[in-house]
């Protein structure tokens, strides 16, 4: 084993270390918070990277939280059987518009505005059934008494850290896999010009509607993980455009095509929420938006390839030289 | 009473006309700028909510009379969107379209907690009540007519001026052929600035007659913009006809949907009504299927 083979195991193991040797709750909040978004961020990804720009995401997010969330206090369906159901709901949500986007080949702006729509559905229907959703003023999932394995709730930040620690590996592996598919290349073949893809023998629907799927299921989770550990929900916290730009924007700024982009991407945009948060105060409502939102056009049109991406550009370059 | 055509359904579907109006006002700038700069303009609704915070401190805070005001708030959103297209959208005239998109997703952040910053989130109206014109047993808002009234009007002059004029001309010249235009010495820069002003103005004009039906706050574009690019991606992106057309669809089914049950499943039986037509017809209503 190589030292660039083993690095990856040697920093899986200090971060599962971390919270037994440092367990500031502040600190470990932040960086539970960082794992469940990244993960998210990743989710996002995996389509975005092939070309398939969706706003439709925060719909996704928001029918994992709700759904599980809504079984659990209206059932009492645990969320280790409610999430399965949240994820297979996104799925067939996800199906229900993207079939025929792809089959019709609606791509482009086209796809970006279908899904927009999505987004907006899900928000609306969660404002819209306000009788059992709670509406815009936002949901709690019951409260067991102390830490439940069987109502995934638990009062102690170690097992969340270990929890969203072990789904954000698991993402970053799903990555890889799609990485070393035969998948992959037909996606890229897609990304670069369908038509000549379709002649060379790709199932373009299909290929892409493989990769959406896998996408929602996994959006899904991690609304259902964010609804779990926060112990609150909103619709505009979990669902809406709002949700799907805050992801399209952090893994811009990280990095799209490289698989730990979407996380540098979400520990950028987290900290410096929270910095702009400590140091403004109160008066922080809407600064950090602001400067997100200036960050995200600067980005896009000086360093398209996000911060983690430019500079393993820098890195390869320097190396030919 | 239990008549199909009782008069509460006629009033429903009176005010889903009138509403359709200002919406087909929204989704006729939008096309306008796909159509000659084929760019999605995601934060179009927020330009309306800046020019709706305009209207409303020109008003309220320099007492300005509405009708003088209008004007101002026409140029001003003009002005913003020149700006934007400067700033943001002509560095990436050659860039993927997504990333135009998404720059404009980035001002659409901006503009929204700018004016939560400089505004505050607090609701704010501009005080001005309009009288109830009864007509039959039936109560319209005299805003919502003028809102439909202007709409209509400020969509036939950017008709005569795209019909009658050069640069008109020049705009529609270059929504067909891009490069070529350029060899027929025409000043494309120039162009694209003049309509992301004009697309600005009707934004401007649809702030001056949705702050007449709305409270302003800095989230009030997401109350009406998903639904614009929805009109316009339902009558074909850059089709202004198909835009014209799914405008009025979409505020009828919005009416008669908030009729029968709350406001919100109007919403979302426009939203669903959307996705089906994905099915049936993708480019558009007006498209022909090749």
């Amino acid at each position: 084993m190589t030292a660039k083979q083993s690095l990856p195991w040697i920093a899986g193991a200090a971060l599962i270390a971390l919270p037994f040797v440092y367990r500031e709750p502040y600190h470990l909040h932040i960086l539970i918070l960082i794992l469940i978004w990244s993960f998210a961020y990743t989710s996002w990804s995996m389509m975005g990277r092939f070309g398939l720009v969706s706003l439709g995401h925060g719909g996704f997010m928001g029918v994992g939280a709700y759904v599980t969330a809504l079984l659990w206090n209206h059932l009492g369906v645990s969320p280790w059987i409610g999430i399965p159901i949240a994820m297979v709901a996104a799925a067939i949500l996800a199906m229900i518009v993207a079939y025929p986007c792809f089959r019709f080949r609606i791509t482009g702006h086209y796809f970006v505005l279908v899904t927009l729509a999505l987004s907006g559905i899900v928000l609306q229907v969660i404002t819209a059934t306000r009788d059992y959703t709670g509406g815009s003023l936002g949901y709690t999932p019951d409260r067991t008494k102390g830490s439940q394995i069987w109502a995934l709730q638990f009062d102690d930040k170690v097992t969340w850290y270990l929890i969203a620690l072990g789904v954000w590996a698991a993402g970053l592996a799903i990555w890889k896999w799609v990485d070393r598919s035969m998948d992959r290349y037909a996606l890229e073949a897609i990304s670069e010009d369908e038509d000549a893809a379709a002649a060379a023998g790709v199932n373009v629907t299909w290929e892409k509607l493989k990769i959406t799927v896998i996408s929602a299921l996994m959006t899904s989770l991690a609304g259902s993980l964010y609804s779990q550990y926060q112990m609150f929900i909103s619709p505009d916290t979990v669902s809406g455009i709002a949700v799907s730009l805050q992801m399209v924007f952090a893994v811009i700024v990280g990095g799209l095509y490289v698989s730990l982009g979407p996380t540098v991407g979400a520990i950028i945009t987290i900290l410096l929420a929270e910095t702009l948060r400590i140091g403004f105060g109160t008066k922080a409502v809407g600064w950090d938006n602001l400067v997100y939102g200036v960050l995200l056009v600067v980005f896009i049109i000086f360093l398209p390839k996000g911060i983690l991406g430019s500079i393993i550009d820098r890195v390869k370059m320097a190396r030919k030289a | 009473m239990t008549d199909i055509f009782d008069i509460y359904l006629l009033e429903a579907m009176v005010n889903g006309i009138l509403l359709g109006g200002v919406l087909a006002l929204l989704a006729l700038g939008l096309n306008l700028i796909f159509g000659v700069i084929d760019v999605t303009w995601i934060c179009y609704a927020e330009l309306v909510m800046i020019g709706m915070y305009g209207m409303y401190y020109m008003v309220q805070a320099f007492g300005l009379p509405y009708y003088v005001a209008a004007p101002f708030t026409i140029l001003l959103v003009a002005g913003l969107g020149a700006l934007l297209h400067l700033l943001v959208i002509a560095p990436l005239l050659t860039a993927p379209p997504i990333n135009q998109l998404l720059a404009t997703g980035g001002v659409l952040f901006v503009l929204q907690s700018f004016a939560t910053v400089a505004f505050g989130i607090d609701f704010r109206n501009l005080g001005i009540r309009m009288p109830v014109l009864k007509f039959a047993e039936m109560h319209f808002s005299y805003s919502r007519l003028l809102a439909f009234a202007a709409a209509l009007i400020g969509m036939t002059l950017v008709y005569y001026f795209m019909k009658k004029t050069y640069v008109g001309t020049a705009i529609r010249a270059i929504s067909q052929d891009r490069q070529i235009m350029a060899l027929m010495g025409v000043d494309t820069r120039r162009i694209y600035l003049i309509t992301s002003a004009l697309g600005g103005a009707l934004a401007g004009l649809a702030a001056c007659l949705l702050v007449l039906q709305y409270d302003i706050h800095p989230f009030v574009g997401l109350s009406f913009g998903p639904i614009t690019f929805l009109i316009v991606v339902l009558g074909g992106l850059g089709n202004f006809v198909g835009g014209f057309v799914a405008a009025f669809v979409f505020a009828e089914i919005i009416s008669l949907g908030g009729l029968f049950s709350d406001l919100e499943w109007g919403y979302v039986l426009a939203f669903a009504f959307f996705i089906v037509m994905m099915f049936i017809r993708p480019a558009g209503l007006l498209a022909r299927r090749s």
